[in-house]
């Protein structure tokens, strides 16, 4: 069919060979910038403690050599994933819960006023300071005090962001959706929640990290599972190598969780990187 | 239509005086005024505005800058309480958006929804209304086709240029099929040759539609090349100067109207009246040392 149009077609396809060659050079560079550093610092951590004899700076060979057994057996089941499932839902609760209550306080100046000195209260309370407080209301042991504890400290970021983001939603846009008489349904989904959204983000982020502190924290009291737990027993039992692994395990985890964040941020926002692209000044 | 002429038989017949019980009148001004109150200060932004607006007219509301044209137009649109007189679209008086009203604001870019693409910013009032999905594509398809923006249905308003952002919005306004088109100085923003085309657009298709468009506008020109009828209003707080109306022919164009005698003629008699407004302000002695120099 495309015979006659025989001329141009293979143009077109060189150009975009070219294009996603470009493209795929730019990715690869960029992959190898992000990865130079790290290699650079595994590199410098080899050398150095190559020939160590310190009980506690064990050379990185024999860390990595323990780091197989330690975490590719049972641990996986027994600590990895209860820790990760904690994390997912002590976030995800904080997520919720701090959209769902900001979105009121952000929109009605008589329930910001009234909340607002309560809010910076609470926020700055240390979230580790109420470990022992919710273990001893909801118990050393189980899932639930270490859940309430995550969910705790990372609401404050996302509960606050959502609150900013809520207020700065443009005044035109919200006369708009009043013109059109959008429901209140499609004004809170469709217009103050995208407004919003990469306020709730950022605060989102913030979160992110506090929970991973907070997951290995909660599990330092009175836990004897989890990853947090099973990094104290190791430094506790003097087995440093495997103390070792367990931190790289948990930086891993960090980088992991980050990588997801952005992937899902990069859907969610990509109008708002147009929008900056677009309009700097926006 | 009955709604409109029940409505009207409640109030006293004396208000309006001039005209035969009100089925013509799309929009009903009486004795509007609006006074902002805030931290001890009273500001007197309209002081009296009454008039009317037939159905399928295209007026035109001029003022200088800062006579509340934008405050006329919210309250109009229900997004700002007056604090006398009232509002009647269709009859009914005004006291929130009312339904068959839809407006175009001057900053388009904070008016269409940046995370929406083009087609779901048109369709979005549409599907609130409840209209059935084929036929909200269909009306979306026609609106877009109707400003030339056709093929730009899968953009975001970001991606397109200040002009074509607010053809967008007069899509999304004409896709509604309201009563009564409401406009807030809808070109202030773009570019003089941009905004020459848009003035067309809005001709063709107010012609085409039939609706009754009140258009909002500090310039002079646009008001008299687009109105049936140019509303002068005085500095504030706001008077009606004068009701002009425009006797040039209905078929316009950029070249002919404007350089038309007659478009001079409403050009100079308009322009006066608003010079005087200015003079008129006494607290502003100033504006009369600049025009002697």
């Amino acid at each position: 069919m495309s015979a006659p149009r025989g001329g141009t077609a293979p143009a077109s396809h060189r150009a975009l060979g070219r294009r996603a060659r470009a493209s795929l050079l730019a990715v690869g560079r960029r992959l190898l910038l992000a990865i130079a550093l790290p290699v650079a610092l595994v590199a410098v951590w080899w050398v150095l403690t190559a020939n160590s004899t310190s009980f506690f700076w064990p050379p990185l060979s024999s860390i990595l050599r323990a780091f197989p057994d330690t975490w590719f057996g049972d641990r996986i089941t027994t600590d990895v994933l209860p820790s990760l499932g904690r994390l997912a839902s002590g976030y995800l609760l904080a997520v919720v819960l701090g959209v769902a209550m900001g979105i009121p306080i952000g929109l009605s100046p008589v329930l910001r006023a009234l909340t607002e000195p309560t809010l910076e209260f609470f926020r700055a309370i240390p979230p580790p300071v109420l470990v022992p407080v919710i273990a001893l209301f909801a118990g050393y042991t189980g899932s639930a005090s270490k859940v309430i504890t995550i969910a705790l400290g990372c609401l404050w970021p996302v509960l606050l962001n959502t609150v900013e983001g809520v207020r700065a939603v443009d005044e035109v846009l919200l006369d708009t959706a009043r013109c059109y008489h959008l429901s209140r349904r499609s004004r809170v989904l469709h217009v103050i929640l995208r407004g919003a959204s990469p306020q709730i983000a950022a605060g989102a982020r913030q979160a992110l990290s506090i929970a991973v502190i907070l997951m290995v924290i909660s599990e330092l009291f009175g836990a004897n599972h989890g990853l947090g737990a099973t990094v104290v027993q190791f430094q506790r039992g003097f087995a440093i190598p495997q103390m070792w692994t367990g931190i790289i395990v948990l930086g891993l985890l960090g980088v992991a969780l980050s990588a997801i964040f952005r992937i899902v941020e990069h859907f969610a926002l990509a109008w708002y990187r147009g929008l900056r692209d677009a309009d700097p000044g926006a | 239509m009955n709604r409109a002429d029940t409505n009207r038989t409640d109030g006293p017949p004396a208000a309006v005086p001039d005209r035969p019980l009100g089925s013509t009148v799309a929009l009903d001004i009486r004795g509007l005024r609006k006074t902002y109150d805030g931290h001890g200060r009273r500001v007197e932004a309209i002081r009296d505005l009454t008039f009317t607006v037939d159905r399928g007219q295209l007026v035109c509301v001029v003022g200088p800058s800062g006579a509340g044209k934008t405050t006329l137009l919210r309250c109009m649109a229900g997004l700002l309480d007056p604090t006398g007189g009232e509002i009647r679209l269709e009859g009914s008086r005004v006291t929130g958006p009312p339904r068959g009203m839809a407006v175009v604001f001057q900053e388009y870019g904070r008016s269409l929804f940046p995370w929406m693409t083009v087609r779901q910013n048109v369709e979005r009032p549409l599907i609130e209304k409840g209209m059935r999905r084929p036929e909200r594509r269909r009306a979306v398809a026609d609106a877009l086709d109707a400003v030339g923006l056709g093929d730009s249905g899968d953009a975001h308003p970001w991606q397109l240029s200040g002009g074509m952002q607010q053809r967008v919005a007069i899509a999304r306004a004409v896709a509604y099929e309201p009563s009564v088109l409401l406009m807030d100085e809808p070109f202030a923003a773009v570019d003089a040759q941009t905004r020459a085309d848009l003035e067309d657009l809005m001709r063709t298709l107010w012609r085409r539609l039939g609706v009754t468009v009140l258009f909002v506008t500090h310039d002079i020109d646009e008001a008299i090349y687009l109105g049936e009828r140019v509303l002068v209003l005085s500095n504030s707080p706001t008077v009606i100067l004068e009701d002009v109306a425009i006797d040039l022919p209905d078929d316009r164009d950029q070249l002919s109207t404007r350089s038309a005698p007659r478009f001079g003629e409403l050009r100079a008699h308009v322009y006066r009246q608003i010079q005087q407004a200015k003079r008129g302000r006494p607290d502003q002695p100033s504006s009369r040392q600049r025009q002697k120099g």
